[in-house]
């Protein structure tokens, strides 16, 4: 497992060098000035010079570059151009609120596709099944951004029972969560399914059965316990799918996370902020990886092997 | 779902949109950039079945020429993925070593960046237009073919009829080319009709944000984004483009598992 362990660490250096270097490309080198994006094309020359040598875009590109790893190196993402503070802190205050969406719509995701699946699986072939595989296919057509406003009109504005919009008590939570957990589920309803439907014909559950143990244990303790090891795998996957997915469900309901963040940065041409939380989510997304790359490994010991 | 049903209800869905976005101009029952302010969310009536936007404009006719933007994305987001990913898979799995080394390494980092976040942040600094959402789409499209790709070359290299063309003379290029892609090409056309189903959610996702196409443009996405503001007194407005999405979007993934357990029955489920 250290042998394991040490390669993993390894393979990840490169991986965090690579996407840094990427983000700086991205704003910094291809074409399209930030400093016009920010000014608009009236602005006068003078005031162009000054923001450029604010920004150290004055300077050449491989110093700009080293600044921009060292900074990186000590936790330094610059600061904001409006906020006139330090990148990290702003992104700090919102990452409670982007972690309790992910989490709440992890869990909201894993309510609706674990009874589907298991369902499915145990129906194979019967309209329960056609039922349920029908279901998985139109949830997956169903962008973040129809779902939430559709959510809305129901439950907020016809029912009235859940707030529109924003981040004040528990039940604000419900409705983005559901949004963004809805659009997780198919997936992983359509791995439960497949999974079980490997696991169920095997000896082992076959001699539970024979041993008169009740066919809820055998399922529940027996069958779906080897069954989570590729959803373990997948909910890591669709972890970047659930971070890109929160950019436009916190914007849908103006939740105030490191999703909306990005995109309130991009309106106000904040560039540092841009630049600081594209590198933060990316960077979330891998540590999430590498950390079920290690459970993985942890739960089944082949995967240390290969 | 049936293999043969999958195929003609995906198949049928997306031709029937096809059809549809591509004679927008004989079916749009108006200019989709006619503003009539006075008449500005009108509801849906008879002469206007999808009802007017905040300006008063054709939602039926927007939702049909929308629909050219979506797919000519779509089409053409993944027909470059699949150019480049193709390439600089076989290229990785025909050559190996460090080449092979290297092109993987570059794909980690493309796959560290989540879902559309690299498109945002490319789009945060390319002007909104048609051509520069497709080379943000396919910055990180190329990547999941690339893989692919690389996978099916290195099982295909050692296989006797690459040794023979090989012994016969042909070079690398030709034996990629004649004799490696065209066996590669089945499992990338599936991935490719369950790819554009994401390109069309991703185009669709930054107009929806403002990075996208922009007005008065008409697009699927930018009509949500518009239609947010009047959830409340006109639910029309964010109704009927969603539909359009899902419908487009749900018949390239019927469309894609028909083809997957037609053309690679080892991945049937």
């Amino acid at each position: 497992m250290r042998k394991f362990l040490l390669r993993r660490i390894l393979l990840l250096i490169p991986v965090l060098w690579g996407v840094t270097t990427l983000v700086f490309i991205v704003t910094q080198v291809l074409p399209g000035d930030p400093v016009d994006l920010m000014l608009g094309e009236t602005a006068r020359p003078a005031q162009r010079e000054q923001l450029r040598k604010t920004l150290g875009l004055d300077r050449p590109l491989g110093v700009q570059y080293a600044d921009y790893m060292g900074g990186l190196l000590r936790g330094d993402l610059g600061n904001s151009l409006h906020q006139k503070r330090a990148v990290s802190a702003i992104i700090f205050e919102r990452t409670y609120a982007s972690a309790e969406l992910t989490l709440a719509s992890m869990a909201v995701a894993l309510l609706i596709s674990l009874p589907l699946g298991i369902t499915a699986a145990r129906r194979q072939g019967t309209a329960l099944d056609l039922g349920a595989g029908f279901l998985a296919v139109a949830g997956a057509s169903m962008p973040v951004f129809w779902l939430g406003p559709l959510l809305i009109i129901v439950f907020s504005i016809g029912l009235g029972w859940l707030p529109v919009s924003g981040r004040e008590g528990s039940l604000s939570l419900i409705l983005p969560a559901v949004t963004l957990g809805a659009a997780l589920s198919p997936i992983l309803m359509r791995m439960a399914r497949s999974s079980l439907l490997e696991v169920l014909p095997q000896d082992y559950i076959s001699a539970a059965r024979a041993k008169g143990i009740s066919e809820k244990r055998v399922l529940w303790l027996h069958a779906l316990k080897n069954a989570c090891l590729p959803l373990i795998t997948i909910l890591s996957l669709q972890l970047g799918a659930l971070l890109s997915g929160a950019i436009i469900t916190e914007t849908v309901f103006a939740w105030p996370g490191v999703g909306r963040l990005v995109i309130q940065a991009i309106a106000s041409r904040d560039y540092p902020l841009v630049q600081g939380c594209v590198l933060f989510i990316a960077a979330v997304y891998v540590s999430a990886n590498f950390l079920a790359d290690i459970a993985y490994a942890w739960l089944d010991p082949r995967v240390r092997l290969t | 779902m049936r293999r043969g049903l999958s195929i003609y209800l995906g198949g049928g869905i997306i031709a029937v949109l096809l059809i549809a976005t591509l004679a927008a101009p004989l079916l749009s029952p108006q200019n989709p950039y006619e503003m009539e302010l006075a008449q500005g969310l009108a509801a849906p009536e008879a002469a206007h079945p999808f009802g007017r936007d905040k300006l008063g404009r054709d939602i039926l006719s927007r939702v049909l020429h929308g629909g050219r933007t979506s797919l000519t994305v779509g089409f053409a987001a993944v027909s470059v993925s699949v150019l480049l990913g193709v390439i600089i898979g076989g290229i990785a799995g025909y050559l190996g070593g460090v080449w092979d080394e290297a092109i993987m390494r570059v794909t980690d980092v493309f796959l560290a960046f989540p879902g559309i976040l690299l498109a945002i942040a490319l789009m945060s600094v390319l002007a909104p237009s048609l051509w520069n959402i497709v080379i943000s789409l396919s910055v990180f499209g190329w990547v999941g073919y690339a893989r692919l790709t690389r996978a099916q070359v290195l099982a295909l290299r050692e296989r006797e009829f690459v040794i023979a063309a090989h012994a016969a003379g042909a070079t690398p290029g030709r034996i990629l080319t004649r004799h490696l892609f065209t066996n590669v090409i089945s499992p990338v056309i599936v991935e490719a009709s369950i790819g554009m189903a994401g390109a069309i959610l991703a185009e669709s996702g930054l107009s929806f944000l403002g990075l996208g196409i922009q007005p008065p443009e008409p697009s699927w996405g930018a009509m949500l984004a518009e239609g947010r503001d009047f959830l409340l007194v006109a639910p029309h407005l964010t109704i009927y483009p969603g539909i359009a999405i899902a419908l487009t979007v749900m018949g390239l993934n019927i469309l894609g598992d028909g083809l997957r357990d037609l053309l690679d029955p080892t991945q049937k489920r």
